[in-house]
């Protein structure tokens, strides 16, 4: 069937900001079907509060709103825009609930508007598990055996059917506390008594016991003919137990038949048909017994997916795109194979590699969180690499990770381990439970002496990569045989290592000699990578689309010949907290722009969720590590005529000075600037040289030094150790007490890694400024104002552009500073400065001659594509050919952090320096207040209209809090407070209710809040400071209760504003194209 | 198993050197290769690759072992190689009771591994299937080329080569004697045929009669059929002795379902003429359009010849599958005169079930 050409507007709703189990890869969906949609001559219209998105470019959709993804605001945009359908399929899980909830509000009916790509009910089928049950009996799809208990004996009879081990988690208890296994029925009777009341509705789900089976997902893809299509298979490598996000996972399938394969393909696409997804991609994940074999589902999702994403990355098979031409009335039998150019899209693909992913953690972001692995996604990112065989794919996906491994590094016993346990046997203990790293471990146990048949029944993980990892280990001991004599190294043994996956870092590491001296030896010897494609076909079609990767395999697909002068672009990397998705916009950006002026732009990266690995956004993509093994060899391979290390954040930038020393034509700003920029004492002179201040700081390199030195620049100090055990980087600390308590936290001190000390801003605005230069000419590109204080990271803090409070001179200021100092370091493209105001004086915190986190904010919120701009600069042109006109925007644009607290049990929400927000939100209001007030809404806070506000807050707050409390009891709030902050306010004339703290007797204020009594909550403490007791139980309870929350005095203050203003003002929505 | 430098030679002149697994022996044949990333166990044991040498383009080979289910002959391996990236030693599965490398060499049949198999399927899609053969770098002495060179020319061609004698059965017999007494009978031609046909058919309550490929139609029909089946089988149809007169004997007196090979001399029995494809169909992800109702099946397939579409076409025969692909015939149809013919492999084993309903579509429509 062709196209619909009854609908020609459609809706396409992204999926918010980047979150723990929403990330990039959304932006990589909404993107790719942003851009379907308009090849097929469709008007789209876009909504995304995400202002680091592609998609929410406005070169991408028709009509781009960045508005917060709730029903009020959504709807303002379909009255003013009038789509005929919506496409909701592409968001995530937020867009899919977004179109339920538009559905049940009767929005789409009072507006006709169409869901296309899911329908309604199929949505509920897919989620709701008593719904889905009923589906799996329709299709004969076993699942695992559970059900609802209300007492013991009900629970016995639960029991019988289910078996052991099974399963109790009580009913309704957040977080999904006090779920536990029972393997006896003796222990199962205490379990459930323990679990009923444990419940607050006195109510526990027994399961059926699938933990240690296999995992595996396959990505269907159907069309309004019924055609359906295995698009991959994906294995996970740890066993059921781990959310798919957090396991490392392999595609295709390692350790299926062909019988046991089309078992699961058969069942997967009549799970499809009985759910009814007309159209479109869905994931169906199973769980195999491995003893037995018998294959029970665990869930669906009717959308694309995180899984999808990789799945298309792994195969070449742009799902998202497919799915929205299927949800447009197109089969598949319609549709050409992207790749291949001239075979249909209806096929399977056929993969001649393996993929391997692994997730990226944060764990040490968040010091008192349990860093077991569970059914709840905690991973914030992720590598994939591909490889000819397992092992060279998983060798290649450890070294993308970032996290300074070149392979299977060897754990040293300086890792901390169960105090009181021998190093040996804290290895099993690390192995017996699911963590980060846990290949490592298994590596570990292997040189240990524990056998692969112990670390198979501590980790259920399937013997078959167990194998694989083993063979690594074992392969170790030959390299170290040629210790001390690498200039004996044949070639045919160089090649065994290299098609295993080592890495020259990783031979250097076993034969105890250099990376340079492997890489020397292994080029005389002429072992060479060859560039194979991603093709979709195992090569049976000729493939015209350059998506490569490396392998020590024979030889190359393609010549790297052309006739264009080539560019290089050097990606991101995996998301990490302070590095995603805005990195991957000026990437993919810088990318287009290179296109656009007939360069052959080349993107190197390793990331499978973004946008920037899509094999359509670069003339060619290299699937591949960001080390600097991998990146000299496609130097080496396409010589280019530039390399760009400036667009994908500080993972590019930190290999500048390494692609330096083998002579590579970095453009753009030089390594040499780079380094003055990151190396404090050269940026010190150079401050000392423009006369600009910097806070006072000193540098200890001895632990009997460090309190005198921070006594001596006087409290509060900021912290910054180069070394910590287990966690916990910089803090700001207020007295000579607290600063000795810190030392004695496992800090360590010594010349090797050195304490920096700073005197801490108090009270100090910071200014985000980012800055565009050709060399002689600088483009001020944002200057966002930070809502909180000083002492709260920038990427944590709420910020403005423009400016809310500063005076037109300190812009003017801010300004000069930032061009002199663009100017001394002969900035070619980006600079970012981080600036503090501090009682009139200007202080430099920060200078990063990058592109920065805020770039994609600015340029969308000054509808200026300065990404491109500078890119262009970098290539020769001048700031004067792009005539920037500032089409002076009378809005006001709040950007907003998003934070991942509620996975992470344990954690503290109290705001520091170090950063731990995933993502960002953007609200566009009038006024400063309807701008935070929307972006507060678009990141999830529910705003309270009225009810009890409770305060809390620390001594140097008081003052300020009584204005706040004054505007809070004139919008109707009741005000509760703790003892002492209500005497405060009630000195001041408020009138105000005292409530227990913690600790002094029931009920205290945390009653209160798990009875829904209070509806906002000011608390404010030391920043950076977690600590235990009270306050933080406090602050916990407020964060799963959900509860709208601010932890510093400015933010409150603006909070409060915000809420006051939203009452005040009707909701309103303003498109990007309309300035 | 000790390891062992071999050698892979190809008629025009390429050579790849891995490492041997399965028997230590010297095998030649016409290589080929298949695209499927499961089912390395259905594709050794299925007769049509009798004198074929198979790369497998999925790299990582022997995973899962070998177990006693999925085999898709009498267990002799009529396959001549198999060439892999890389061969797993230790299988990790829970049916699995031997490893591949054991299995293929209790059949004297060799596999290398550690070469670059995505190479060689490029040389085989730009240059067409050919000859190839597999031996021990020792055999060689001191110069592998020339050997291999010499080795070569003692290999076949598969174009004009009749294999259908070699691999069919000798004698008439019964694939499931303890069928229920008055079960429909089915009479299966054996060119090769691969197991998961006769047990379609046993599942679907048929007894189920193996007769030689040449097995004379007065015979057949002595059985009382209510289907005849034309099996699937290697080598060149045109080639094939005794087969075509038996099939235009049974044509329209008892309906036929006909697969791949049976396809093919089906195809040579109504006039239409069959030709070699340049380097075959070998994969579990062809597209297939069923043209009766517009769907699409994902079919395994596995031949290097196809039935002439415009030779059908002229004598008013309808084309009812065609590969999405490239375009060739994948079935044909005709209710008078009763047949029911694919060229893909409905009975899967390997590769995904969507031919299963063809069974049922042939019952339905064809036997009353």
């Amino acid at each position: 069937m062709p196209k619909r050409t009854d609908i020609k507007k459609i809706m396409l709703i992204g999926s918010g900001p980047i979150v723990i189990g929403q990330a990039c890869e959304f932006d990589y969906s909404g993107s790719q079907a942003c851009k379907a949609l308009k090849e097929e001559g469709y008007e789209v219209i876009l909504v995304n509060s995400n202002p680091a998105t592609i998609m929410t470019d406005p070169e991408l959709a028709d009509r781009t709103y960045i508005e917060p993804l709730e029903v009020a605001y959504v709807e303002d945009i379909i009255r003013k825009e009038r789509p005929d359908a919506i496409l909701p399929t592409v968001g995530g899980q937020t867009a899919l609930n977004l179109a339920r909830d538009l559905h049940n509000a009767g929005i789409l009916e009072k507006y006709k508007v169409e869901l296309i790509g899911a329908k309604i009910d199929a949505i509920e089928k897919a989620e709701k598990r008593d719904l889905f049950m009923k589906v799996l009996d329709e299709c004969k799809v076993e699942y695992p055996k559970c059900g609802y208990a209300r007492n013991i004996s009900e629970a016995q009879e639960i029991a019988d059917r289910v078996g052991f081990p099974c399963v109790i988690r009580p009913s309704f208890t957040l977080g999904g506390t006090g779920a536990s296994i029972a393997f006896n029925r003796e222990s199962f009777l205490g379990e459930v008594t323990k679990g009923l009341e444990a419940s607050p509705v006195h109510e526990v789900l027994i399961d059926e016991s699938v933990l240690g089976w296999k995992e595996y997902e396959l990505e269907v893809i159907r069309d309004s003919k019924d055609n359906c299509v295995i698009v991959c298979t994906i294995e996970n490598i740890d066993p059921m137990g781990v959310h798919t996000g957090d396991s490392v996972t392999v595609a295709p399938a390692q350790t299926l038949t062909d019988k046991e394969y089309q078992y699961m393909r058969d069942a997967s696409i009549r799970i499809l048909r009985a759910v009814g997804v007309d159209t479109g991609g869905s994931n169906v994940q199973f769980g195999v017994n491995p003893q037995t074999g018998r294959v029970v589902a665990i869930e669906m999702n009717p959308r694309v997916s995180r899984s999808s994403a990789l799945a298309s990355k792994a195969t070449g098979f742009p799902i998202a795109k497919i799915a929205t031409k299927l949800a447009v009335g197109y089969t598949l039998d319609e549709l050409p194979n992207d790749i291949t150019k001239k075979t249909p899209s209806c096929f399977e693909p056929a993969i001649d590699y393996v993929v391997t992913k692994i997730p990226r953690f944060a764990f040490d972001k968040f010091p008192r969180s349990d860093n077991r692995l569970s059914p709840s996604m905690k991973s914030v990112g992720e590598v994939m690499a591909i490889g000819r065989t397992f092992q060279e794919s998983l060798q290649k996906a450890l070294r993308s990770l970032e996290t300074k491994l070149w392979g299977l590094n060897p754990l040293s016993e300086r890792r901390r381990l169960r105090s009181g346990t021998s190093w040996i046997d804290g290895i099993r203990n690390y192995l017996s439970e699911p963590k980060p790293d846990r290949l490592l471990w298994v590596a570990q146990a292997y040189r240990e002496g524990i056998s692969l048949e112990e670390v198979h029944r501590l980790t259920s993980v399937d013997p078959w990569f167990l194998r694989e990892v083993l063979e690594l280990v074992q392969e170790e001991k030959k390299i170290e045989a040629v210790a001390g004599n690498v200039a004996a190294i044949e070639a045919p043994q160089m090649r065994d290592w290299k098609r295993m996956g080592f890495s020259d870092a990783a031979i250097a590491h076993f034969s105890r000699s250099s990376e340079d001296q492997i890489r020397s030896k292994r080029i005389q010897l002429g072992v060479l990578p060859a560039y194979k494609m991603v093709d979709t076909c195992a090569a049976e079609f000729q493939s015209a689309t350059p998506y490569m990767y490396s392998t020590y395999d024979g030889e190359s697909d393609l010549s790297p010949e052309s006739d264009r002068k080539k560019v290089m672009i050097l990606g991101g990397g995996p998301n990490r907290i302070g590095q995603g998705i805005e990195f991957d916009y000026c990437c993919v950006r810088a990318s287009m722009a290179l296109r656009e002026d007939g360069f052959e732009s080349i993107m190197v990266n390793c990331n499978p969720e973004t946008v920037s690995t899509d094999y359509d956004v670069s003339n060619k993509l290299y699937f591949e590590p960001l080390f600097l093994e991998d990146i000299l060899n496609i130097i080496e391979r396409e010589k280019p005529w530039g390399i760009v290390v400036h667009f994908g954040g500080q993972t590019p930038l930190n290999l500048s000075r390494a692609l330096h020393r083998y002579k590579v034509p970095i453009i753009g700003t030089s390594a040499d600037a780079i380094q003055v920029a990151e190396d404090r004492d050269k940026f010190r002179a150079l401050c000392h040289r423009l006369k600009l201040m910097q806070p006072e700081s000193v540098t200890v390199s001895e632990r009997e030094d460090a309190l005198a030195a921070a006594e001596q620049l006087g409290f509060p100090v900021l912290v910054r150790p180069s070394f910590v055990l287990g966690g916990g980087g910089m803090a700001i600390l207020y007295s000579s007490r607290e600063f000795e308590r810190w030392m004695n936290r496992s800090v360590e001190i010594s010349p090797d890694s050195p304490l920096l000390i700073d005197r801490f801003l108090n009270r100090a605005v910071e200014v985000d400024v980012d800055a565009v230069s050709d060399g002689k000419t600088v483009e001020i590109v944002g200057v966002l104002e930070q809502i909180e204080e000083a002492g709260v990271h920038s990427g944590d803090s709420n910020s403005s552009l423009p400016s809310f409070t500063l005076s037109q001179a300190t812009l003017d200021e801010l300004e000069r500073q930032t061009k002199l100092i663009t100017l001394e370091l002969n900035v070619i493209g980006f600079i970012n400065i981080q600036y503090a105001i501090e009682d009139g004086n200007i202080y430099i915190l920060e200078v990063n001659p990058r592109a920065s986190r805020t770039v994609p904010f600015s340029s969308k919120a000054r509808g200026i594509p300065f990404s491109k701009i500078a890119m262009k600069v970098m290539t020769g042109k001048m700031l004067s050919d792009f005539p920037i006109i500032d089409k002076k925007s009378k809005l006001f644009y709040v950007k907003g952090p998003v934070y991942p607290f509620k996975r992470f049990p344990g954690s503290d929400i109290i705001l520091g320096p170090e950063m731990r927000s995933t993502g960002e939100v953007m609200g566009i209001g009038k006024t400063f207040p309807e701008a935070f007030g929307k972006s507060l809404i678009a990141a999830g806070v529910k705003l309270p209209k009225g009810g009890s506000a409770f305060l809390s807050v620390k001594n140097a707050d008081k003052k300020e809090l009584v204005p706040i409390a004054q505007e809070l009891i004139g919008l109707g709030f009741r005000l509760t407070a703790t003892r002492g902050t209500a005497d405060f306010l009630s000195q001041n004339g408020l009138r105000i209710e005292t409530v227990n703290k913690v600790n002094e007797g029931r009920p205290h204020i945390v009653d209160h809040i798990k009875n829904g009594e209070v509806q906002l909550v000011i608390n404010t403490s030391a920043l950076g400071v977690s600590e235990v007791g009270a306050a933080y139980e406090l602050r916990r309870a407020t964060l799963m209760r959900n509860l709208c929350y601010f932890t510093t005095i400015a933010a409150a203050r603006a909070g409060v504003g915000a809420i006051g203003e939203l009452m005040r003002v009707p909701v309103e929505t303003h498109c990007l194209q309309e300035r | 198993m000790n390891r062992w430098e071999s050698v892979i030679y190809l008629e025009n002149g390429h050579s790849f050197e891995g490492w041997g697994f399965g028997s230590p022996s010297a095998r030649g044949g016409e290589l080929v290769f298949n695209t499927g990333m499961t089912g390395y166990q259905e594709i050794i044991t299925d007769p049509s690759y009798a004198r074929q040498i198979v790369v497998m383009t999925y790299p990582e080979i022997g995973n899962t072992g070998i177990n006693e289910e999925d085999v898709e002959s009498d267990g002799r391996l009529y396959l001549s190689g198999v060439v892999a990236r890389r061969y797993c030693k230790v299988p990790s599965n829970w049916r699995s009771t031997s490893t591949l490398s054991d299995y293929l060499a209790k059949s004297s049949v060799p596999g290398i591994e550690g070469v670059d198999t995505r190479r060689i399927t490029q040389i085989l899609r730009d240059e067409g299937a050919q000859r190839a053969i597999i031996f021990p770098k020792a055999d060689a002495k001191s110069d592998v080329q020339a050997y291999g060179k010499k080795m070569v020319q003692t290999v076949p061609s598969m174009d004009g080569l009749e294999l259908v004698s070699e691999v069919s059965c000798r004698t008439e017999w019964c694939f499931n004697e303890n069928a229920k007494a008055g079960s429909p009978i089915a009479v299966v031609y054996d060119y090769g045929v691969k197991y998961n046909i006769l047990r379609n058919f046993e599942k679907r309550g048929f007894k189920v009669w193996v007769v030689p490929h040449n097995f004379p139609y007065q015979d057949a029909l002595a059985l009382k059929p209510s289907a005849v089946v034309l099996s699937n089988g290697p080598g060149d149809p045109a080639r094939v002795e005794g087969a075509v007169e038996q099939i235009q004997g049974v044509l329209g007196k008892k309906p036929i379902m006909a697969i791949c090979m049976g396809h093919q001399l089906l195809g040579r029995a109504l006039g239409a003429n069959t030709y070699k494809l340049k380097f075959g169909h070998h994969g579990i992800n062809h597209p297939v359009r069923d043209n009766l109702t517009g769907n699409i099946l994902i079919t395994s397939q596995n031949h290097g010849f196809v039935v002439d579409e415009k030779e059908l076409l002229s004598r008013g025969y309808a084309i009812s599958h065609v590969n999405l692909n490239d375009g060739t015939v994948e079935g044909m149809v005709s209710e008078k005169e009763g047949f029911y013919s694919v060229q893909f492999h409905p009975e899967s084993a390997p590769g995904p079930n969507d031919g299963d309903a063809l069974f049922d579509n042939f019952m339905r429509g064809f036997l009353r």
